[in-house]
């Protein structure tokens, strides 16, 4: 997929992501919205995941380890064909769905179950590693928040990370500088965050984390270094494409309502016709 | 019938040399261990067979979700750490990304109980049954001799699933005649016939108990002794059957009295509406003596005489 239909994709999972999250009553918006161009890049453009080899192993991996961003995941997994949009958008947050409030297994498409921070990491260097005693080809790309770093258990697996060399491993950040409470640096300051995965054996690049462009060059390009996980700090606006949401921690698991989801609609909409040039 | 007992090797070392014999035919099973191969005996493995041992160092959480992974990516994962630090440090691990994500590690609890002794209670595990219950999709099994260790082990290797097995650090006796004797997971083992009263035991207090059927024995009581080495799934049918052709139960554990198999036999037949003389041994909900596995053991009943004087009380014999 080019730049040009990565951009076209970003806006359209914006637009669902608010539509399912205004039909459910309930999601994590702002975080979905900071991450969704991450996660476009990588099943539009990177992973080799489908819904016909998802029960292979030697295909790539990927673990999100802020599960609660998980409306971004579950609307890019109906666009790749695992489930209708329709079925997503009637089932999210309803009595007796699949389609809760952070990823489980039971939604097609779904590696593993988290939604407890500090989890994924551990499970993703397993995964690398089992791939490398194996002789796979795989990668596993797991995706972090800024404000589960606090969690120690995550420097535990990057400590594995790094000690066995895997190469094979993408742990992106999402790092949009807002947790529930505030700043991720008034809350528990988590800089010099480069140099601390620098430090614990990363290969570390940094990032523009909305940028599909810059994400799709970036990530074609890893492993960054030979015999070291990568690392990529995305640097993302919470709430990123809808004006009144932007790094707004207020709309951390806020839920539009019907006036707000127009606007935000609109809003979408018009980038839409000023990316395909007939405004 | 009292039969003599042999002298066996400690549970976690039948472990140990069990997987080696399975681990070199069968490249995928891979032992995990956070800086305890040396109490979980596995210098030898690690030696034979460096490339099917995985390091993480001090750091239990990361050994369960680390395992989880590999276990996704197609590994037979044995995640071995101290019972104390592997089901209360990473409990969160073995919930979620063992439990719930319905991943096949087996995680090993080294060391379990009271193994630790005089080390205290930061080093005792008599809280794992109780905080495993309360968790759906993970076998729980403490096997009491070798022989249940090796069967434990095989079974597990042959069909993974997610699975908790707990194991001591002493030498324990035989109880069952490999040649005979049959295992499988969620079937309780008849270890001694009985009709006065059973003792239904799990782990490393089953030898006691058979102590006690022996010693009972003499006075003319017989003693039934189950030992439970799977306390999910539960062996509903054997503790029936005891309620039912015997007169009493006692069961014992290397465990708190909360949360384990005693509460677990009584709701079982409260809820059956069967009432009958029950008495849960264990370690009472207390801090603990200072001793040593077989001085805590017989400080709290867990003893041959102790069982005895208890199954006495409870059929209302003096002697």
């Amino acid at each position: 997929m080019n730049a040009h239909e990565l951009r076209l994709k970003s806006i359209a999972y914006r637009k669902t992501i608010l539509e399912i999250i205004h039909r459910g009553g309930a999601g994590h918006t702002a975080g979905s919205l900071s991450c969704v161009d991450i996660l476009n890049v990588l099943y539009n453009h990177i992973m080799n995941i489908t819904p016909e080899n998802f029960n292979k192993i030697n295909r790539d991996h990927y673990i999100q380890s802020k599960g609660h961003s998980v409306e971004a995941l579950y609307t890019v997994l109906a666009d790749q064909g695992f489930y209708s949009r329709d079925e997503l958008l009637e089932g999210l947050n309803q009595n007796y769905s699949k389609f809760i409030g952070h990823p489980t297994r039971k939604v097609p498409g779904i590696e593993h179950n988290t939604g407890a921070l500090g989890h994924g990491l551990s499970v993703s260097v397993g995964l690398a590693l089992a791939g490398k005693l194996n002789g796979y080809t795989y990668r596993v790309f797991t995706l972090l928040g800024d404000g589960e770093l606090a969690e120690g258990s995550s420097w535990e697996a990057s400590m594995s990370a790094a000690h066995y060399k895997l190469d094979n491993l993408v742990v992106i950040v999402d790092r949009n500088t807002l947790q529930i409470t505030g700043r991720t640096e008034e809350v528990n300051g988590l800089e010099p965050l480069a140099d601390k995965f620098t430090a614990f054996g990363y290969a570390v690049r940094q990032i523009d984390g909305n940028n599909v462009e810059a994400l799709a060059d970036l990530l074609g390009t890893v492993p960054f270094e030979v015999g070291k996980p990568s690392l990529l700090l995305a640097n993302t606006v919470k709430g990123k494409g809808v004006s009144y949401m932007e790094d707004q921690k207020a709309w951390h698991h806020k839920v539009p309502t019907d006036e707000q989801l127009a606007t935000a609609l609109a809003e979408l909409d018009a980038a839409r016709l000023e990316l395909e040039g007939i405004r | 019938m009292a039969t003599e007992k042999t002298m066996g090797k400690p549970n976690q070392q039948v472990f140990s040399d069990t997987l080696l014999d399975l681990a070199q035919n069968d490249k995928d099973i891979l032992v995990v261990t956070s800086d305890s191969r040396g109490s979980g005996k596995l210098v030898a493995f690690g030696e034979t067979l460096p490339e099917q041992i995985v390091e993480v160092g001090i750091a239990e959480q990361n050994l369960v979700g680390l395992s989880s992974g590999l276990a996704a990516g197609g590994k037979k994962v044995f995640a071995v750490s101290p019972a104390c630090f592997v089901t209360i440090r990473s409990l969160e691990q073995v919930k979620n990304d063992v439990a719930y994500s319905d991943r096949p590690v087996c995680v090993v609890g080294i060391s379990a109980g009271v193994s630790y002794g005089l080390l205290g209670s930061t080093h005792h595990a008599i809280h794992d049954y109780a905080v495993l219950r309360c968790i759906n999709n993970i076998d729980i099994l403490a096997p009491a001799d070798n022989f249940e260790t090796e069967q434990v082990l095989r079974a597990l290797v042959e069909h993974p699933r997610p699975a908790y097995i707990r194991l001591g650090k002493q030498a324990m006796p035989n109880l069952h005649d490999p040649a005979t004797a049959i295992f499988e997971i969620g079937k309780a083992i008849q270890v001694r016939p009985g009709t006065d009263l059973t003792i239904i035991s799990i782990g490393e207090p089953t030898p006691h108990a058979v102590d006690a059927a022996d010693l009972l024995a003499k006075e003319g009581i017989s003693c039934r002794v189950i030992s439970m080495h799977t306390l999910r799934p539960f062996d509903r049918d054997a503790l029936m059957d005891a309620a039912l052709n015997t007169r009493a139960i006692i069961t014992v554990e290397e465990h708190s009295v909360n949360g384990g198999l005693g509460e677990l036999c009584a709701s079982t037949l409260m809820q059956e509406g069967i009432q009958i003389p029950f008495k849960i041994v264990g370690f009472p909900d207390e801090y603990t003596i200072n001793g040593d596995q077989e001085t805590m053991f017989k400080h709290y009943g867990i003893s041959g005489e102790g069982l005895a004087e208890t199954a006495r009380k409870l059929l209302g014999v003096r002697i």
